[in-house]
């Protein structure tokens, strides 16, 4: 039953099986959703990372073809794991969820030539996510062998990454089904939404963070995880991204934000390396230093926010090339190594 | 050459009378359009600041503390050139209260208000947000308007909803057009308009079909909550979907101009590109591209490599002298210096990176007009970070 039967590593995640990953628009949710579930799936498992906001995320972070409606495999992990992605489109949703539950046939068809189809996942506000959830509900419960019932019947996944909307909705994206359940008293929808809040909330289920040390995207994460404890969503870590290699000494800084560099000091050792000391490049290099020590002084109060979250913490490195496939793997080891899975 | 996206002739040519601010999450979006508001008052224009979901130290800098949905001045602004800055937030759920008082009857409102289906909708579900910021932006304008001696303001500047796409802003209003226009729409609105099922009957099959489903779907409770709220609001839709051409054909407008934000970074400069390829098929009118956040280096001269080569350099030379070593092997004098090259070149680096992506937007845009807006060290919550904002915006 436990895929992490054969694994003697101590994770902070064990047993959880749906990886809920969200963070400010431009902390990097994306890459850290596809590098969690790279890291999920060493070990020979296999993790489904899907995606809700149709931006081909994942296809980008693997350097694969757009993905299609299907599951698709976009990685290979260590030990024989597979990564699928999976780019939820609601209508596909829609459909499958009305054919799987209700055996539609032909009203599918006149739904659609209706425009009932349309009207639920595009312009009714709401149904869309909760198709979207619905969908990665389905997932996460699908059985390898969908004859196979009961709590012993291997999953189809060991684990499902969601890239979810950026903090400022996913709250209301993941609640909807909650919502719907107090709009629909009775009836098919109202167990169905019910079904996957009661998921969503079970401690099979974890929503992750994803910051930078900047003071909005660090606020929205406090913000964001008193939200999902008010609506009784499980905490998961918090993800620091993009944190940069400390290149200055704490004495050094200290003595740049004080102006405090001897400038003829520098100015001495740059001619001994034959570099022309300028005015102009004493000025520069002794600002850059005022200012990269006045950032490192936010950064690090903003370090101490995350801290008393009281969650646990992971730091990925800025990666100054960019993120590109090679990179998604060295944060995969990182966030291993530092054992997020 | 590339085309520079000056910003003082956009806000000073009293033609341009709306101004949208667009991009991704997290590129600056509410920064840029407090800052354009605020250099535009300034400069003394009358200007009222829409933003949909701003950062609270900056929303407190804007006086914006109530969520009462009206415009409230803002203070400390200097008026000397007969300027004026309002803002607001948008608040969805009051926004979409008052039009439905504004279009329907006092009893038909009171009906609609208390329908739990479009509390449901105008509370908490995605997607109202941007139907209820372009309808905000029409009330401004038409509030604007109203006095043509004396307009209120004579500058609208809009932030853009943290949307799924930034493209779903100016998809709201057509898709509301389209469902209004729609079968489906008469079919829910069917069986309550005629005050039965019965009514149903003489529809062809499909129809059957379709309600069927949806009362198999849904549940009779819930397709009941539906149908009245959709017969309610039916006697309002004339009214509805004449506001929502209306602002579409606002936004098409030449007195309207487009910003695109974004930050150097690959995926907000992707958004970017679709938003600015959109906006020229829809031939909406487009001012320009503003990338925040950009990296500079004070030494410019000084090259990454360079400072590296100059650091290994130092290490080298106190290996070769005897004399003041600390551990590591060099004095602590010259650890200062090397520290301040190898930071510079990480710098350096940095800036170089910011610089390829814009280059490469650019290659790809030659024509698009293009500011610049170099990173500050710190977050900007009040009007003096603002103003400094609005002067890179203008390039100074």
């Amino acid at each position: 039953m436990a895929p992490d039967a054969g694994s003697a590593r101590d994770i902070d995640w064990d047993g959880v099986r749906l990886h809920i990953v969200t963070g400010k628009g431009g902390t990097g949710k994306t890459t850290v959703a596809a590098a969690l579930a790279l890291a999920l799936a060493s070990e020979g498992r296999r993790v489904l990372l899907a995606e809700v906001e149709g931006r081909q995320g994942i296809s980008q972070s693997f350097d694969v073809t757009p993905l299609a409606l299907t599951e698709t495999r976009v990685a290979h992990a260590a030990h024989g794991g597979e990564v699928f992605g999976l780019s939820v489109d609601p209508k596909a949703a829609l459909l499958e969820y009305l054919q799987m539950y209700y055996k539609l046939g032909r009203a599918g068809g006149v739904l659609e030539k209706f425009g009932a189809i349309d009207f639920a996942t595009t312009i009714a506000p709401g149904v869309r996510d909760v198709l979207l959830t619905g969908k990665v509900y389905e997932a996460v419960r699908r059985r390898r062998d969908h004859r196979a019932k009961g709590p012993g019947a291997a999953p189809a996944y060991d684990a499902v990454v969601l890239d979810a909307p950026p903090t400022g909705r996913v709250v209301r994206f993941l609640n909807v089904n909650h919502e719907v359940a107090d709009l629909a008293r009775v009836g098919p929808i109202r167990s169905q939404a019910n079904s996957i809040t009661a998921m969503l909330k079970s401690p099979q289920t974890v929503v992750h963070l994803v910051t930078l040390l900047e003071e909005m995207p660090v606020q929205e994460t406090v913000d964001t995880i008193a939200e999902l404890r008010a609506v009784g969503m499980p905490i998961g870590g918090v993800v620091v991204n993009q944190v940069r290699e400390e290149i200055l000494t704490l004495n050094v800084l200290e003595a740049a934000s004080r102006n405090a560099i001897s400038r003829e000091d520098v100015a001495a050792d740059l001619t001994r390396v034959h570099l022309r000391a300028t005015d102009a490049l004493l000025d520069g290099l002794l600002a850059e230093a005022r200012d990269h020590a006045e950032r490192v002084a936010l950064e690090r109060d903003e370090a101490e926010v995350i801290a008393g979250l009281g969650r646990p913490t992971y730091r990925l490195p800025s990666m100054s090339e960019g993120v590109d496939t090679n990179g998604i793997r060295e944060m995969a080891e990182t966030l291993m190594a530092q054992g997020m899975a | 050459m590339v085309p520079l996206l000056d910003i003082d002739t956009l806000i000073g040519d009293p033609q341009t009378r709306i101004i949208v601010c667009c991009g991704a999450g997290g590129v600056g979006k509410t920064t840029t359009a407090a800052a354009l508001g605020l250099r535009a008052a300034e400069s003394g224009r009358r200007v009222v600041v829409l933003t949909i979901d701003p950062a609270r130290r900056l929303a407190q800098s804007l006086g914006l503390i109530t969520l009462d949905n009206t415009p409230r001045p803002v203070k400390d602004v200097d008026d000397t050139r007969g300027g004026s800055l309002d803002a607001m937030m948008l608040d969805m759920k009051r926004t979409f209260d008052e039009v439905v008082e504004a279009h329907a009857t006092a009893d038909k409102a009171e009906q609609i208000l208390a329908n739990p289906f479009y509390q449901a909708v105008s509370s908490s579900f995605a997607g109202t947000q941007e139907y209820m910021a372009m309808e905000k932006l029409g009330q401004l304008r038409l509030e604007a308007d109203r006095d043509p001696e004396h307009p209120r303001w004579d500058l609208i500047v809009v932030d853009t909803p943290p949307s799924r796409s930034a493209l779903d802003f100016l998809d709201a209003p057509k898709r509301l057009g389209s469902f209004l226009d729609g079968r489906f729409i008469r079919l829910l609105a069917a069986p309550a308009k005629a005050g039965g099922r019965a009514y149903l009957k003489v529809f062809s099959a499909g129809v059957n079909i379709v309600t069927k489903t949806l009362t198999k779907v849904l549940g009779g409770q819930m397709l009941s909550d539906v149908q009245t709220f959709v017969a309610a609001l039916d006697t309002m839709f004339g009214g509805f979907r004449k506001r929502a051409d209306h602002t579409y054909a606002l936004l098409s407008d030449r007195t309207t101009m487009f910003i695109v934000v974004a930050a150097p970074e690959r995926d907000a400069l992707r958004e970017a590109s679709y938003f600015v390829d959109r906006l020229d098929e829809e031939q909406m009118p487009l001012a320009g591209l503003v990338v925040n956040r950009m990296y500079r280096v004070s030494a410019p001269g000084l090259s990454a490599a360079r400072a590296l080569g100059a650091a290994e350099q130092l290490g080298d030379q106190a290996r070769d002298t005897s004399s003041g070593m600390s551990s590591s092997g060099v004095s602590e004098r010259t650890a200062i210096t090397q520290g301040l090259l190898r930071m510079h070149a990480v710098q350096a680096e940095i800036a170089a990176r910011h610089e390829s992506l814009a280059r490469s937007f650019i290659a790809g845009h030659p024509d698009i007009p293009i500011v610049k807006v170099p990173a500050a060290s710190g977050d900007i919550h009040d009007l003096v970070g603002l103003r400094a904002v609005g002067d890179a915006l203008a390039g100074r």
